[in-house]
């Protein structure tokens, strides 16, 4: 099942390379470092609030997941930087993805 | 290698027009070659579009259009920073030895494409420039307690410096008032600190040494060119205070044309929005780190129109494939003491930032009389 997939279902993975372990981000079917297959990995990712600014009273936040890869996500509370987080929700709408965290 | 140099520009002015690109095209090419009637249009041998439209073929239409069969034409595109990257890939051919004059023309749409970057998933809904400039103002403001009012003297300056352009889409003067109470796009953001997407069009003509020499009275040398290119998507920048593809194709681009920054008398630089200017004043090199907001006040104070003369993309508009060739005219004309009210005093080597996706990928380019 591809990333697109899960995401799609609600369910926020991390692409792992089968051979070199290394996080495969953003989501590809191949490794950018070995050129291995990926699988996905699911669990409750804890990430780190780089960055943060807000558009309309709404927040959007810069993560660091797994000190790898970072992402721009929604966060209904005002963020502080260093703050810990998880995905709360994830999906897409309209062909883009969209991240929640808490 | 053989010497490569300007033989010949054209640029209209940018506008909010809604035309067609081949029109658009078309337009700064007769400019140039109005401009340049000792140019035989049929010694051309590639010519080079740069912009994000969607339509195809624009090379040969272009060829086409202007009536000339070149050996080479095709389109160029890498979002903001197509125009030097252009420019880039003619003087290769010319270096090379594989043409001996290359017409390199950028053109853009107001509605250009080009806008967002759509592979960039790790940015989530968050896919328009607003957003990764905002997180660059945020972090740039936090890491140096650079107050809003200060950033905005970006925005100031460069709307004055548009003023004396007549290619400019605004020719209005702006107070910091203005700027700090234009129309809120997001908490770090304010309408008068980004530039606008705006239709427009600017040719430029290269040369071997033989060629430039025959059809230029002042001619000008491209002696420098660095390019780096880190990534595609935001998120994988390494600093949010900095931009370090600007660092490294600077330190090429110097190396190559064996100058250092403080030899450099004219910049024309990527401010797509305030925080722009001063990260790239220090990623270049001309300000210590936290210090860019302070060399923008005093250039402004002093009224110097050393960086960013035509305005600045801020100032003058940016229709993406158009921009670092306007920006490679403007450091030409400043060489050739040809830019009226902006003329900065004495210039003899310039130098062109021209960047793209937030500073994923960045041209720098070395100008010299």
């Amino acid at each position: 099942m591809s990333f697109e997939t899960k995401l799609n279902d609600g369910i926020f993975c991390i692409p792992k390379c089968d051979d070199c372990k290394k996080i495969v981000w953003p989501p590809a079917d191949l490794c950018n470092h070995c050129f291995g297959n990926v699988s996905l990995k699911e669990g409750e990712f804890e990430g780190k609030i780089i960055e943060f600014s807000s558009k309309e009273n709404l927040y959007f936040c810069l993560v660091e997941f797994e000190k790898t890869f970072r992402i721009i996500a929604t966060i209904l509370k005002t963020p502080d930087v260093g703050q810990s987080v998880k995905i709360s929700k994830c999906g897409i709408i309209g062909g883009d993805y969209f991240f929640e965290v808490n | 290698m053989n010497k490569v140099g300007i033989v010949g520009y054209g640029i209209t002015p940018f506008t909010k027009d809604d035309k067609k690109i081949e029109s658009i095209l078309i337009d700064s090419v007769k400019e140039l070659f109005k401009n340049n009637s000792d140019i035989n249009r049929n010694d051309v041998d590639a010519v080079l579009v740069s912009t994000n439209n969607n339509s195809k073929y624009l090379s040969p239409i272009l060829s086409e259009m202007i009536g000339i069969q070149p050996k080479i034409a095709h389109s160029i595109e890498n979002l903001c920073n197509s125009g030097t990257n252009s420019i880039v890939s003619a003087y290769s051919y010319i270096a090379s030895g594989l043409a001996d004059m290359v017409l390199v023309s950028g053109a853009e749409r107001y509605d250009s494409p080009g806008s967002v970057l759509e592979w960039d998933v790790s940015r989530g809904e968050y896919k328009h420039p607003i957003f990764w400039s905002s997180i660059f103002t945020k972090s740039y403001k936090r890491k140096y307690n650079i107050s809003e009012e200060r950033l905005s003297m970006v925005s100031v300056k460069n709307h004055k410096q548009a003023k004396e352009n007549p290619n400019a889409l605004s020719n209005r003067v702006f107070t910091i008032g203005d700027v700090i109470n234009s129309k809120q796009l997001t908490d770090d953001l304010r309408l008068l600190d980004c530039s606008r997407p705006c239709t427009g069009s600017a040719s430029i003509i290269l040369g071997t040494e033989e060629k430039v020499k025959k059809l230029s009275k002042e001619p000008i040398w491209i002696t420098g060119i660095g390019q780096k290119t880190t990534s595609a998507g935001f998120t994988k920048n390494i600093s949010f205070t900095s931009m370090d593809s600007t660092k490294q194709a600077v330190d090429t681009a110097l190396k190559m044309s064996k100058k250092t920054i403080t030899n450099i008398d004219v910049v024309e630089l990527h401010d797509a929005f305030s925080v722009c200017e001063p990260l790239a004043l220090e990623s270049l090199g001309f300000s210590e780190d936290g210090t860019g907001v302070d060399l923008v006040k005093e250039l402004y104070d002093t009224n110097n129109f050393k960086i960013n003369p035509r305005g600045g993309l801020i100032g003058c508009g940016h229709p993406l494939g158009a921009t670092g060739i306007a920006q490679t005219i403007e450091i030409t004309q400043q060489l050739q003491s040809n830019a009226n009210k902006r003329q900065v005093d004495n210039a003899k080597v310039g130098l062109i930032h021209n960047m793209s996706a937030a500073a994923t990928s960045s041209t720098v380019l070395i100008l010299e009389k």
